[in-house]
């Protein structure tokens, strides 16, 4: 291990963080998210709550001849939000139709394909010989799941598609519409779900590796202990104490999305945006990514081995 | 099938109605109904172990009764709840039990009818209303809720109600209701709409089916619990910004649907069932004895037979695979034994040849120790 050294005068290196903040600043930054749920789980609405701009429009049909059997068209939606300097370039998978039909077998296949397919785009332009400086990176850095505020606990369906979308993507469980939930109802149904979701071994985000410090995984604990979060998503204001907030007038009181007593919105929001952000984009990379590809470039291996006749790739 | 409670000759018997509930575990049934008869009637679904819930369950229906008194009058209401309809990845079973249970009870009056020897005691069990849970989307009707309602609706008075419509403001919850009925036209679903003649009927009535139709699907806030407010105890469900009141017709269309199937509407209901579905059933039913072949898509006895055959199908299937596992195992542990046991011997023999080749000299001067001797106790594993 080397010693760390204090050199005799400033010598002035540590100005390097400003210098790769100057260089970020102007490349900007890159999300990717997805949402993952029934229809009218208030998806299109959580994400535009969350980054304060009308991003989606909400894909439910819209008059009664349109089809009812839509197959799962997964799309992304690009836009770039600026703040103070800070440009954020997000892209935003809604997966309208999900769960609607009476079987319902395999409807996740085409979302897991999505996922894979960006990894593997990915793979594919960082293997070319002449490749970009910059490769566009469209890999999904965190999938919102919402659940249905039943009350009771997960679905069958629930449950399969936690674990298959764990295994290839941050997966960040929220209750949807927690507006219907009282707040009793609220804990047990989250007691259980957590019950439900170490009993099936469905890994979620976060995860704690040995790069943490004390803080960080204490902040991923207290995290874990709100997972799934109980959300209410709204884009109109109400007025509540003569200041206009964010809210849902029902027919007897307001709902304030951005009161902790009222929901946990705020800290869905501040984990995403303001704690998290940089941490998922890294651990996609890092860790489904790398899954992704260590299983990708092995089987290729295993390819060219079972070839006859094929040239040994050096070890 | 339990038999009505004794006749009490002095008073007159209680009207009977049959109330059933269809609607993805969730949506408020259970709640609805304990609401309703103001009893813990049905037992909420129980979550406690985690590997029973995720796993698929068929759809068990199951009618339970009890008596009521609505404004005077005793009803022996039974209700018929549907848990496990709507909650599996594949629904297309449970869609056909229900409609076979309908069609069952249908089934067992004109089987009853056409008796020579008639049981006096026989108890009419269809269904006289259902009511269909729809979830509170927002959006449209799915897929599945279309298909299920355009099924029953031949069979049955479907009325539609949003469970749980807690989450909805007012403009919300209106643009909801339009598009359920927007989209109930458009597929021709024909439910129950508080059907009124212009001729025929009084103004009351008429104006009164004409405010229960605009009100369709009807959105309740179920509650079994009670709050103290301004000294009352009110049915209602507390939130950190207000309270729902269950009996508040500007929160929960509830009292207006209970007074309905309960009270000026249960007759109704009754008489379409018994006169106008009860009858298109035995018409079909009986032309199809006629002709001898399946004109109408309802299912035969034969294919209620081959379902449940499929299902004990199924059944058999899963335990003899996992009886070959068990055979299977037992074979691989039965065949580690034998290589033990033979390589034992192979030992044993090494040894008899060794001693006998060394000759009787040593044979005699070192005893041969007892684990030799005996080759058939087991060395401790």
């Amino acid at each position: 291990m080397a010693e760390e050294i204090r050199a005799e005068s400033y010598v002035g290196f540590d100005t390097i963080t400003q210098q790769i903040e100057h260089k970020l600043l102007k490349r900007g930054f890159q999300f990717n998210v997805i949402a993952v749920g029934q229809t009218g789980m208030g998806k299109s609405t959580l994400i535009n709550t969350i980054f304060a701009s009308h991003l989606i429009d909400t894909k439910g049909r819209f008059a009664s001849d349109e089809p009812v059997r839509q197959t799962t068209e997964i799309q992304a939606v690009s836009h770039v939000i600026v703040e103070n300097g800070v440009k954020l370039r997000l892209n935003i998978v809604d997966t309208p139709g999900y769960g609607d039909q009476v079987n319902n077998e395999g409807c996740w296949d085409p979302i897991i394909k999505y996922i894979k397919d960006q990894h593997s785009a990915y793979l594919r332009k960082e293997l070319t010989a002449m490749r970009d400086r910059y490769i566009q990176d469209t890999r999904i850095h965190c999938c919102l799941y919402f659940i249905n505020p039943t009350g009771h606990s997960l679905r069958p369906v629930d449950v399969i598609v936690m674990k298959k979308l764990s295994e290839v993507v941050n997966v960040v469980p929220v209750i949807a519409k927690a507006d219907s939930l009282t707040i009793e109802e609220r804990e047990a149904f989250k007691i259980k779900i957590r019950e439900e979701l170490i009993y099936h071994n469905i890994r979620l985000y976060p995860f704690d590796t040995d790069e943490y410090d004390e803080e960080e995984l204490q902040l991923n604990e207290s995290i874990r202990n709100i997972i799934p979060f109980a959300i209410v998503g709204s884009e109109t204001n109400v007025l509540i104490d003569g200041k206009s907030v964010r809210g849902r007038k029902n027919r007897w009181g307001v709902v304030n999305v951005e009161d902790p007593t009222h929901c946990e919105f705020v800290n869905l929001r501040d984990f995403l945006t303001r704690t998290h952000l940089q941490d998922l984009i890294e651990t996609t990379a890092q860790i489904h990514y790398e899954a992704f590809r260590s299983k990708q470039l092995l089987a290729l291996k295993e390819g060219v081995n079972q070839r006859p006749g094929a040239v040994a790739t050096p070890q | 099938m339990p038999l009505p409670k004794t006749r009490r000759k002095s008073r007159a018997k209680g009207v009977q109605f049959t109330l059933m509930v269809v609607g993805a575990s969730g949506t408020g049934r259970t709640t609805f109904v304990n609401t309703l008869v103001e009893s813990d009637l049905l037992e909420h679904k129980i979550c406690d172990d985690p590997h029973a819930t995720a796993m698929e369950e068929p759809v068990n229906i199951k009618p339970v009764n009890i008596e009521l008194e609505e404004d005077g009058t005793r009803v022996s209401l039974t209700i018929v709840d549907t848990p496990g309809f709507g909650d599996n990845i594949d629904n297309d079973l449970a869609f056909q039990e229900i409609v076979n249970y309908l069609e069952r009870q249908y089934d067992d009056i004109l089987a009853e009818q056409s008796r020579i020897k008639r049981n006096p005691r026989f108890r009419d069990n269809r269904v006289h209303a259902l009511l269909y849970f729809v979830p509170p989307t927002g959006h449209h009707l799915r897929e599945i809720d279309i298909r299920l309602m355009q099924k029953l609706s031949h069979r049955v008075n479907v009325i539609p109600v949003i469970g749980r419509a807690d989450s909805f403001t007012v403009s919300e919850l209106k643009g909801f209701k339009k598009r359920i009925m927007e989209d109930i036209q458009h597929y021709d679903i024909p439910v129950y709409n508080f059907p009124y003649d212009v001729e025929e009927d009084d103004e009351e009535t008429i104006e009164m089916n004409q405010e229960l139709r605009a009100l369709l699907p009807f959105a309740i806030i179920s509650s079994e619990e009670e709050v103290n407010i301004d000294g009352e105890a009110v049915r209602a469900r507390v939130y950190p910004w207000g309270v729902a009141q269950v009996d508040n017709p500007d929160h929960s269309d509830f009292t207006i649907l209970r007074s309905a199937i309960l009270g000026t509407h249960m007759y109704d209901l009754k008489s379409l069932t018994e006169e106008v579905l009860y009858e298109t059933y035995r018409t079909e039913k009986l032309s199809k004895a006629v002709h001898g072949y399946d004109r109408e898509s309802s299912i035969l006895p034969e294919d209620l037979a081959n379902q449940s055959v499929l299902i004990k199908e199924e059944q058999l299937r899963k335990e003899e695979e996992k009886l070959r596992e068990i055979e299977l195992r037992v074979q691989r542990e039965i065949n580690e034994k034998r290589q033990q046991l033979l390589a034992k011997e192979e030992s044993l023999r090494n040894l008899e040849s060794r001693l006998a080749s060394q000759g009787s000299e040593s044979a005699l001067a070192s005893p041969i120790p007892s684990s030799i001797t005996s080759p058939g106790s087991p060395a401790p594993y």
